[in-house]
C-alpha cells in the first residue's frame, strides 16, 4: 500500500492531522462524533445554558424571557435562606471530609499492616459504597429514633445524652453527615489501599537500615509523604461528593428542621422544581458549580507542584 | 514476600483484628438492621428489647406486601432497563471516541480531549435545569427516554477507556490496517476485546451509579410506572410514613439486593474500576 | 570495620529452600563479592546479614558480636539497594542526613517543629550538616545537595545512595547489585570508583552481583554461590584457574569453558573423543570424568595432527567470530564423545586468517591448563606427565 510507509513515518511525528492520511482524519471525527454530539447536548451545552439562564428573569412556564443582569446574584446575596444553605453545606463538607478521609486512611493502614482476612475486611468496608443511599438513609432514620433506635440506645448505654437526632436543629445536619461518612469510608479506603500498594518496599527497608523502623517513624518518613498525591485526590473527591449531598436530605429531613439541613443542591431543587423559579435556581447552580470547580482546580494545581517523584 | 515489619506478633495482630472488626461491625450494622427489621412484625419493631431475629417471623408478609402495596417489581425492572440502556449507550459512544482520542491522528483530537476533561469537572446536577426545560419543550418529560438520555454520555468512561487504549501497541493497529480492517472494524474487533477488563469495571460502576441515581429521576419522573429503585423507595416511604417499617425495610432489602449481589460477584473488577479513577495519565 | 561470620544460615520461602546451610567468613576490611546466577539466594543472604530477613537457622556475628535477632539499625551496617531506594520527596541533603538524624537525635529532638527548638538539637544538627557536606564533597555531589532524586542522573543517584551509606561510617557496607541499573560504560567507571572507595575507607564490603566480570574485577575474594550453597571462596585468579567444581568453572569465564566427556582408562590416562590423552589422574579409579578447557588453553593447528603427541582433538571449523584483537574459532570434534560438544578456541587473528568454514583442524590442549572433574563434578588433580613416561624415565 503506497500510504503505509508514509503513515508509519508520520506516526513518529507529533503533529496531528497534517501528516495523517485522509481516511484516518475523517475516521477520527466520525468515531468521536456521537460522543461529541452527546457531550454538547447533555453536558456542555446545558452547563452553558445554566450560566446564561442565571442572568435572566425566567420562571418556568413564563412566556417572556428577559435579560436581568446580575439581579439573581444580588438577590442571592440578600437571601437569608441561601446563606443558611451555603453554610450548612460547608459545615457538612467540613464535617464529613476530615473524618471519612482519616478513617479511610486508618482502615487502609490497618489492612495493609497484616495479612489476615484482608479481602474480607476490604469487602465489608466497601459494601456501603455500593448500596442505595436512599434505602440506607431510611435504615439510619430508624437507628436514629429517639427511643428505640440503635444509635440512641448505644449512646445512652455509654451515658451520653441523646436527643431526637433528625428533628433537633443542632444535630440534624451531623446526623446526615454520619450517614455520609459511613458511605464515604469504603471509597477512601480503596483509594488509599491502592496508594499504599504503590509504595516501593525497599524504601521501608532503606529506612529500617537508616534507623527508622518504628511504626511512627515509618509512617512519618515514608508512608505519609509517599501518599501525598493520593491523599490530595481523596480529599478532593470526598469534598466534591459531599458538596453534592441531596438524597439524605430529600428523604429524611426535607431541608428541615427549620432549614437546619437545607443544603445548596436541595435549595436549588426547591427553587427550580417546586417554586419554579428557574433563573434563580440557575444562579444557585452556578454558585454550586463554582465551588466544585475551585476545589478541583486547586487539587490539580497542588498535584502538579507536589509530584516530582517519578 | 516477607513482610518484615508486619503486625505478625500475636498481641499486635489481635489488636489489628479488634480494631478492624469493630469498624467492620459498624459498617455492616445498617445492613444487618435492615434485614432484621424486614423480618419483624410491626409489634416487634418498636419493642424495648433488642433482638436480631424476630420471635414471630413476619418475613413472608412483609416481603409480599412490599411487592403488592407498591409496584416494587416494576421499580426493579425499571432499574435494570434504565441501567442497561444507559450502559449500552455509554459504550456505543465512548468506545469509538476513546479509540479516536487514543490512537487516531485528526485535527480535532486535542480539542475534543480538552472538552472531555472539562466535562469531568462538571457535576451532573448542574445540567438539570436546562435539560428539564428542553425535555419539557420536546414533550418527553416523564418517559424512559427522559431518564436515560442525560446519562448516555460518560466522560468518565471516555477518559478511562482512552487511558486504557493508549497502552495498546500501535503496531497492533498498523498490522490490522495492513490486513484490511477499516477503523470501525478495528474498534469493535480489536480494541474492544483488549479493553474488556476496563469495560467490565466501568460497567459495574455504571450499573451501581445509575441504579442509585436519585436527583434526576426525582425531577423528571411523575408516574409510579417509571420510577427507578431509589425513587420507588421514596414513594414507599411517603406512603408508609412511619407506620410500617418492616414493609419499608423489606423494600429496601429488595432494592439493594442486585447491587450487593453484583458487587460480591465481581469485587475485584469493582475495586479495579474505582482505583482507576485515581490513575491520571 | 569488622569481620562478618556466617554459620549454617538456612532460609526457606514458602516451602522452597533458598539457602541451605551457608557458612562464610568475611575478613575485616576485605572486599568480598558474592556472585551467582539469578535466584541462587545471594540477595537473600545479604538481606539476612543486614537484618531485613530472619534466617530459619544459623548464626551471624558482626565484629565479633552476635547479631541474631538484632534489628538492622543496631547492626551498624549500611546497605546500597539495587534500586537505590532514595526517598523521592527528600532532597539529596535530606537523604544523606536522615541516617544521622535517626542515630544522633533523640525522639523528642526529631519532632517536626518542637524538636528544632531544643538547645542541644541545634548543635547536633549543625554537626550533621557538616558531616553531610563532607560526604557530598567526597563523592563529588556537593552541587546536587538541593536537588531531588528525580532530577538526578543514574550515576548521580548511585553516588547519593553510596553517600547515604557512607555518612554513618558503618562497620560493614552491603551492596545489592548497585550497578545493574547503569548503562554499560557508566558501569565500568562506577566499578573503579567503588574499588577506590574501598581502598580509601578500608571498611568491609560485601558486594552481591550476578555479573562475573564485576565480581572478579573488584574483589579481594570471590564467593561463588549456586543453588543456595557457597561452592568456593577464593581470590579471583584462583577461582578462574583452580575452580573447585565444574559448576564454578562453567559459571566464571567468558566464553564459557569447553567441557568434554572422557573416561579414565586402565593406565591412568584419559580417553577422550576416540583418542587417549597422556595425562595422569592421581589416585582416581576408572570412571567417567568431565574435562574442562578454557578457550585460551587451545592451540589450533591448521594441518591435522602435525604433532602426533599431546592432548589432541581433531575437528572442523564451524564458525568464526572476528573480535579484532582476537578471533573465536567455534569447532566440532571429529568423532567420539565430544562430537556433539560445541567447542571454542581463542586464537590470534594471524592464525585464524587461513581458516575457513569446515576446514579440518587439530586442536591441542595445553596440558597445564586442563581441568578434570569427576563424575560428581569435583575437581581432581591432574599431572601432565603420563604415568607410562614416568616409568620409562625411571627405568632408563
Amino acid at each position: 500500500m503506497p500510504n503505509a510507509p508514509a503513515a508509519l513515518a508520520a506516526s513518529a511525528r507529533p503533529a496531528f492531522g497534517a501528516g495523517a492520511p485522509l481516511a484516518e482524519r475523517v475516521a477520527g471525527w466520525v468515531l468521536a462524533g456521537p460522543a461529541l454530539a452527546l457531550m454538547w447536548l447533555m453536558l456542555l451545552g446545558p452547563a452553558l445554558a445554566v450560566l446564561a439562564l442565571s442572568f435572566t428573569d425566567w420562571t418556568f412556564g413564563s412566556p417572556r424571557l428577559d435579560w436581568a443582569g446580575a439581579d439573581n446574584y444580588r438577590q442571592l446575596i440578600g437571601d437569608r435562606v441561601f446563606w443558611v444553605s451555603l453554610t450548612n453545606t460547608l459545615v457538612y463538607v467540613a464535617f464529613v471530609v476530615p473524618i471519612s478521609v482519616a478513617i479511610g486512611l486508618a482502615v487502609a493502614l490497618l489492612i495493609e499492616a497484616g495479612n489476615g482476612l484482608n479481602g474480607l475486611y476490604r469487602t465489608i468496608y466497601f459494601l456501603p459504597v455500593t448500596s442505595t443511599l436512599l434505602a440506607m438513609a431510611l435504615v439510619f432514620a430508624f437507628a436514629f429514633h429517639p427511643t428505640v433506635g440503635l444509635i440512641t440506645r448505644a449512646l445512652s448505654a455509654l451515658a451520653i445524652p441523646t436527643t431526637d437526632w433528625l428533628k433537633n436543629p443542632s444535630t440534624a445536619l451531623f446526623a446526615l453527615g454520619t450517614i455520609g461518612i459511613w458511605q464515604a469510608i469504603g471509597l477512601n479506603m480503596v483509594l488509599f489501599l491502592a496508594g499504599l500498594k504503590a509504595i516501593p518496599k525497599d524504601l521501608y527497608e532503606a529506612a529500617a537500615v537508616d534507623g527508622a523502623d518504628g511504626a511512627w517513624e515509618r509512617f512519618r518518613r515514608v508512608t505519609w509523604p509517599m501518599l501525598g498525591p493520593v491523599t490530595l485526590f481523596v480529599v478532593t473527591i470526598t469534598a466534591v461528593r459531599s458538596f453534592q449531598v441531596f438524597d439524605t436530605v430529600a428523604v429524611l429531613t426535607d431541608g428541615g428542621p427549620n432549614k437546619a439541613t437545607n443544603v445548596l443542591l436541595f435549595q436549588m431543587y426547591q427553587e427550580g422544581f417546586s417554586f419554579l423559579r428557574s433563573a434563580y435556581a440557575a444562579a444557585i447552580t452556578v454558585v454550586f458549580l463554582s465551588f466544585v470547580l475551585v476545589l478541583t482546580l486547586l487539587q490539580v494545581k497542588l498535584q502538579e507542584r507536589w509530584t516530582h517523584y517519578t | 514476600m516477607a513482610r518484615h515489619y508486619q503486625l505478625s506478633r500475636l498481641p499486635l495482630a489481635l489488636l489489628r483484628h479488634l480494631l478492624l472488626a469493630s469498624g467492620a461491625f459498624l459498617m455492616l450494622a445498617p445492613f444487618v438492621l435492615m434485614v432484621s427489621l424486614s423480618l419483624k412484625p410491626p409489634a416487634e419493631i418498636f419493642a424495648a428489647e433488642l433482638r436480631l431475629l424476630p420471635e414471630t417471623w413476619h418475613a413472608v408478609e412483609n416481603y409480599s406486601a412490599a411487592f403488592s402495596k407498591q409496584p416494587l417489581a416494576r421499580y426493579l425492572l425499571n432499574g435494570f432497563l434504565v441501567t442497561g440502556a444507559i450502559f449500552t449507550a455509554q459504550m456505543l459512544s465512548a468506545v469509538p471516541c476513546a479509540y479516536a482520542l487514543a490512537k487516531l491522528r485528526w485535527r480535532g483530537r486535542e480539542l475534543v480531549f480538552a472538552l472531555v476533561l472539562l466535562g469531568l469537572l462538571i457535576p451532573h446536577q448542574v445540567t438539570a435545569i436546562p435539560l428539564y426545560i428542553g425535555m419539557w419543550k420536546l414533550g418527553i418529560l416523564n418517559t424512559y427516554a427522559a431518564i436515560i438520555l442525560p446519562s448516555t454520555i460518560s466522560v468518565f468512561g471516555i477518559f478511562l477507556l482512552r487511558q486504557f487504549f493508549r497502552t495498546v501497541p500501535d503496531d497492533l493497529i498498523h498490522a490490522a490496517r495492513l490486513d484490511g480492517l477499516g477503523e470501525f472494524a478495528i474498534v469493535w474487533r480489536i480494541m474492544l476485546p483488549t479493553a474488556m477488563p476496563a469495560l467490565m469495571a466501568f460497567g459495574l460502576l455504571s450499573f451501581v451509579w445509575n441504579w442509585n441515581e436519585f436527583f434526576w429521576p426525582l425531577i423528571v419522573v411523575q408516574s409510579e410506572q417509571l420510577a427507578t429503585p431509589p425513587l420507588g423507595i421514596l414513594f414507599f416511604s411517603n406512603a408508609e410514613a412511619g407506620t410500617n417499617y418492616g414493609l419499608l425495610m423489606a423494600a429496601a432489602v429488595v432494592v439493594n439486593a442486585p447491587l450487593i449481589a453484583a458487587f460480591l460477584l465481581a469485587q475485584r473488577r469493582f475495586i479495579e474500576g474505582v482505583t482507576m479513577t485515581g490513575v491520571k495519565a | 570495620m569488622a569481620a562478618v561470620e556466617l554459620a549454617a544460615i538456612a532460609k526457606s520461602f514458602a516451602g522452597t529452600a533458598v539457602l541451605r546451610g551457608v557458612s562464610l567468613d568475611i575478613r575485616d576490611g576485605e572486599f568480598l563479592t558474592l556472585v551467582g546466577p539469578s535466584g541462587c539466594g545471594k540477595s537473600t543472604l545479604l538481606r539476612i546479614i543486614a537484618g531485613l530477613e530472619t534466617p530459619d537457622g544459623g548464626t551471624i556475628r558482626i565484629g565479633g558480636r552476635s547479631v541474631d535477632g538484632v534489628p538492622p539499625k543496631r547492626r551498624d551496617v549500611a546497605m546500597v539497594f539495587q534500586s537505590y531506594a532514595l526517598y523521592p520527596y527528600m532532597t539529596v541533603r535530606q537523604n544523606l542526613a536522615l541516617p544521622l538524624e535517626m542515630r544522633r537525635l533523640s525522639t523528642i529532638e526529631r519532632l517536626p517543629l518542637v524538636g528544632r527548638l531544643l538547645p542541644g538539637a541545634r548543635r547536633k544538627r549543625r554537626q550533621i550538616e557538616a558531616d553531610v557536606t563532607a560526604v557530598a564533597a567526597a563523592l563529588s555531589i556537593a552541587h546536587l545537595l538541593e536537588r531531588r532524586p528525580a532530577q538526578l542522573s543514574g550515576g548521580q543517584r548511585q553516588r547519593t545512595a553510596l553517600g547515604r551509606a557512607m555518612v554513618r561510617h558503618p562497620q560493614v557496607f552491603l551492596m545489592d547489585e548497585p550497578l545493574s541499573n547503569l548503562d554499560a560504560n557508566l558501569r565500568v567507571e562506577a566499578r573503579t570508583e567503588i574499588a577506590e572507595l574501598h581502598r580509601r575507607l578500608k571498611t568491609t564490603f560485601i558486594y552481591v552481583t550476578h555479573d562475573q566480570a564485576e565480581a572478579m574485577t573488584m574483589a579481594d575474594r570471590v564467593a561463588v554461590m549456586l543453588d543456595g550453597e557457597i561452592i568456593q571462596v577464593a581470590p579471583p585468579q584462583q577461582i578462574y584457574d583452580g575452580p573447585a567444581e565444574l559448576r564454578v568453572a562453567q559459571f566464571i569465564g567468558t566464553p564459557k569453558i569447553n567441557v568434554l566427556a572422557g573416561r579414565i582408562n586402565a593406565t591412568g590416562g584419559i580417553d577422550v573423543a576416540g583418542g587417549s590423552w597422556p595425562l595422569a589422574v592421581a589416585g582416581a579409579e576408572a570412571g567417567s570424568v568431565s574435562i574442562g578447557i578454557r578457550a585460551e588453553a587451545w592451540e589450533i593447528d591448521k594441518e591435522p595432527a602435525k604433532r602426533a603427541q599431546g592432548c589432541l582433538l581433531p575437528g572442523r571449523v564451524r564458525h568464526l567470530e572476528h573480535l579484532g584483537a582476537e578471533t573465536l574459532v567455534h569447532f566440532v570434534a571429529d568423532s567420539g564423545a565430544g562430537a556433539e560438544a560445541r567447542l571454542v578456541a581463542r586464537v590470534e587473528p594471524v592464525i585464524a586468517a587461513g581458516l575457513s568454514m569446515g576446514a579440518a583442524i587439530s586442536a591441542r590442549a595445553k596440558p597445564d591448563r586442563i581441568l578434570v572433574f569427576d563424575a560428581a563434578g569435583k575437581r581432581i588433580p591432574v599431572s601432565a606427565e603420563p604415568a607410562s613416561t614416568l616409568r620409562q624415565v625411571a627405568n632408563a
